[in-house]
């Protein structure tokens, strides 16, 4: 691309930004060629989302120029950018929950935009580019992965000459991941130059044409991504080869810990998925995934199985053979469930409050809680332990859980409910926008935790994950759960297949409900 | 920085109080002096001062918690009336010369008829709010007029002096019956001990205690304590049961203090005051006794501007709409920048 005579869309150098405790970029530069798909690669903490806003006009760098279409540009805000033609998707998204899907894009557009075109475009675009979308709901009852679809389509409204994309894939299905790349594809054919931040390497080597990878705040290196393996990659990205797990060893199932028997549940609201005839076994030392599309029910049943949603039948959900569909969270916690919910900061943890406080979330006993009283010394110590144990990227068990990345408050989240020594594990979403090495290292901890005996269920839109950490594997489709199946035995077309709701549902029912049994009796023997 | 906020507002407040005094004729300087200063000016002084601090101080110590809780109780002063005719009516059934009980047994029935009291009145918000959904603030705020106006019932009915030459007002309590004196010759009563003890309980209470974390966690984030499995409907009766209390003991050492009777007015509006003292404040039990004494010299400030001055007595509420104005405009400005940008061509 450097022998086009098109001087290139953007071009970055020397670009500096400190903050009080960190150089976020040092002497960043980078180049993006018109049309071209460049990737930037890096762990969390490396310097991408600042650099992003940098050219987003969000943040001003102390140092360094930008130089757009080969002029020399100042970006003071958003609204430059944007009318300079740079859109962006990012990863945390920026939407009013009690806005709807049309009025949210519509805030970023003039004053008297027209909102029956302005739909009928959301509409149009989404289906173009396989985002379906509808434009009259509200956004606090969209689940993520639509959230998300909702800014991407936004993004590509504006019609923009570079695209920036945060983890754009992380909440989409194989096939939909398929269907966006042909999108950028095309994209970028007609002109437009896409950045794209991501971690997953084998992405980036199937869709960049070239990428920059930062560390530490500076650039280590330019490449084609296509011409690299995925492990000289991520030697560039963090410096060494992640660990390579064993592969996982074939369980034999033990105790009965979990069962899901024919649960239904209307809907809460008028956006909510119903849940109908989800069934489920759950045996100590395994892995169980649940895969699927995001707004298919793993909401509903999540809330469901921590006891947030008391609405089931006691008998639908039995946790080490006592009904408990009608308890709540601290009824459940005391029988030995642990949880972690998709949310972070809200539910998983209180963004305003410190990391000890929020110990005391899901640790209501002593030694905790003593009567009545908080024993702040013990929450303190244990605070710190996981910090310790988890490699938590922290000031201290004082910080507020606001203050720490997506990625360590997920450590920390996920520590506080694995050092409860749980017989059931219950995660959602356990590495959404984390970066490599602390996903490799909660992945290492769900394993530690299966050795140990513990019955682990994992919900994730994230296949790679699944197929990695999983044993068996359902799918989640409108509300309906499919039969169980080998991780090893499954491959990535059935599972994205049955991700439409599309699988045998009478004859694998009784084959799965065959295989339970069998599973039942080993464990009863 | 948030504890900043208040002194920042009180300086603001004493800024806009000096123009304020300018602009109504009279010598800015003078009118702070007397204001602010003649209050504090003798240990008497002084003593009335801590005397209006400890209704202020013990209402706002409740509202503090079920602020924390995201619960907007804004019907203190109702709660304070309610917990006043509790106690009122208790001595008024005892001061019969019969001496069924000691003057100190009546007093502690009466005290704990005033949180009674309180909370029973709170608890008519937590119902409604439970049951039927309704809006805390509306419910709590409409409530206060009619316990002003049970109140007024009270006084011209049952509790009406007989002979009081027809004056709605109950009999004026034995001496026996008035709480004691921590001061000899003033007229701070052993009220102002128990604010003080009440305010270390709720210290811990908040800050130590898991009860206290569970209103909290529920206030600053709601789906956290589903997550937790705290209950909601658990936090808004614990804390508007608390403030109700809290404020029923307010009005309860009113009756049984300085007014030594029931009248038709127990509360120059000091339910609605010790919203503004929680704020001032900032929701920290410690931090209420400091609010406290500023809105009590605000009430002693505006009697000394009413006499020495000439000014109506308005300039009270002047005073403390101000301070909690310019308070929720320091928060508000400390968080977020002001930017001017210009009116889109178009």
């Amino acid at each position: 691309m450097s022998d086009t005579p098109l001087p290139p869309r953007l071009e970055l150098s020397g670009i500096c930004k400190s903050y009080p405790a960190v150089v976020a970029n040092d002497h960043v530069s980078l180049t993006v060629a018109p049309g071209e798909i460049h990737a930037v690669l890096g762990e969390n903490g490396a310097g991408k989302s600042t650099l992003m806003k940098i050219i987003f006009g969000a943040v001003k760098p102390d140092a360094g120029s930008v130089r757009w279409n080969g002029a020399d540009v100042h970006i003071a805000n958003p609204q430059d950018a944007r009318k300079l033609g740079i859109a962006m998707v990012f990863q945390h998204f920026s939407l009013f929950d009690t806005l709807t899907v049309t009025e949210n894009i519509a805030l970023g557009l003039a004053a008297d935009v027209n909102m029956a075109e302005l739909a009928e475009q959301i509409r149009q675009t989404g289906k173009n580019y396989g985002l379906d979308l509808e434009p009259h709901r509200h956004v606090h009852t969209l689940s993520v992965g639509e959230r998300q679809r909702v800014e991407i389509v936004r993004a590509l409204l504006t019609r923009p000459q570079l695209l920036i994309l945060d983890e754009p894939t992380s909440v989409l299905t194989p096939q939909a991941v398929q269907k966006l790349f042909v999108t950028l594809r095309q994209i970028s054919a007609e002109g437009c130059s896409i950045l794209y931040i991501s971690h997953k390497l084998d992405e980036i080597r199937e869709l960049c044409h070239s990428a920059t990878v930062m560390r530490g705040g500076k650039v280590t290196g330019h490449c084609d991504p296509a011409q690299e393996t995925a492990a000289s990659l991520s030697r560039l990205m963090i410096g060494a080869e992640p660990e390579q797990e064993a592969a996982a060893k074939p369980h034999a199932p033990g105790e009965l810990r979990l069962q899901i028997r024919q649960l239904r549940l209307p809907r809460a609201h008028a956006f909510a998925t119903p849940l109908d005839g989800i069934s489920l076994e759950l045996f100590s030392g395994e892995i169980v995934g649940i895969a699927g599309v995001s707004g298919n029910g793993q909401q509903e049943l999540l809330a469901a199985l921590s006891g947030e949603d008391r609405r089931c039948k006691p008998g639908m959900i039995t946790l080490k053979g006592k009904a408990v569909g009608h308890l709540g969270p601290n009824a459940r916690r005391a029988l030995g469930q642990s949880l972690v919910p998709e949310e972070r900061l809200g539910r998983g943890a209180v963004p305003e409050m410190s990391l000890t406080d929020n110990m005391l979330l899901s640790h209501q006993r002593a030694p905790f809680v003593v009567n009545g009283m908080i024993q702040f010394k013990h929450a303190i110590q244990a605070a710190s332990d996981i910090i310790g144990r988890f490699r938590v990227k922290a000031s201290g068990p004082a910080a507020l859980a606001k203050s720490l990345s997506g990625g360590n408050l997920q450590k920390f989240i996920v520590g506080r409910e694995i050092v409860r020594n749980p017989d059931v594990f219950v995660v959602a979403q356990p590495t959404w926008g984390v970066d490599v090495g602390a996903a490799a290292q909660i992945h290492h901890e769900i394993r530690l935790l299966k050795e140990a005996g513990c019955a682990v269920l994992v919900i994730s839109e994230e296949l790679d994950e699944l197929f990695d950490l999983c044993d068996r594997l359902h799918v989640i489709a409108k509300g309906h759960l499919s039969p169980s199946i080998s991780s090893r035995d499954a491959t990535r077309e059935q599972i994205g297949l049955w991700m439409s709701g599309l699988w045998d549902k009478d004859g694998d029912q009784d084959a799965a409900r065959g295989q339970a049994n069998a599973a039942g009796e080993l464990a009863s023997a | 920085m948030a504890y900043f906020s208040p002194l920042l507002a009180l300086a603001l407040t004493l800024f806009f109080g000096a123009l304020l005094f300018l602009a109504l004729g009279k010598n800015p300087l003078t009118g702070l002096q007397v204001f602010l200063l003649e209050p504090v000016k003798s240990r008497a002084a002084i003593s009335e001062l801590l005397l209006k601090t400890t209704p202020l101080v013990l209402t706002a110590l409740g509202l503090s918690v079920c602020y924390r809780a995201n619960v907007w109780n804004i019907g203190a002063e109702g709660q304070l009336i309610a917990g006043g005719i509790a106690a009122g009516s208790t001595i008024l059934m005892f001061d019969n010369g019969a001496h069924l009980l000691s003057g100190g047994m009546v007093l502690v029935l009466a005290s704990l008829a005033g949180v009674v009291g309180g909370a029973l009145w709170a608890s008519i918000t937590a119902l409604l709010r439970d049951r039927f959904n309704a809006n805390e603030i509306l419910v709590s705020l409409m409530l206060t007029y009619i316990a002003q106006l049970l109140l007024m019932y009270m006084v011209n009915g049952p509790l009406k002096d007989p002979h009081g030459m027809n004056f709605p007002q109950s009999r004026v309590f034995s001496p026996e019956f008035l709480l004691p004196m921590l001061v000899p010759g003033s007229r701070l009563h052993v009220g102002f001990a128990v604010m003080l003890v009440a305010t270390a309980v709720m210290t811990v209470f908040v800050y130590r205690s898991f009860a206290g974390y569970r209103l909290t966690v529920g206030g600053l984030a709601p789906l956290a304590a589903r997550y937790a499995g705290f209950s909601s409907r658990r936090a808004l009766w614990t804390s508007l049961l608390i403030s109700g209390g809290f404020a029923g003991i307010a009005g309860a050492f009113e009756v049984s203090g300085p007014i030594g009777q029931v009248l038709p007015s127990i509360s120059p509006g000091y339910g609605f005051a010790a919203i503004i003292v929680a704020f001032v404040g900032r929701l920290n039990p410690i931090g209420t006794i400091f609010g406290g004494l500023i809105l009590s010299l605000f009430y002693l400030g505006g009697e000394m501007a009413q006499s020495r001055l000439g000014l109506p007595s308005a300039i009270t509420g002047l005073f403390q709409g101000m301070l909690l104005f310019l308070l929720l405009a320091c928060d508000t400005l400390i968080n977020y920048r002001l930017r001017w940008v210009a009116q889109p061509q178009s």
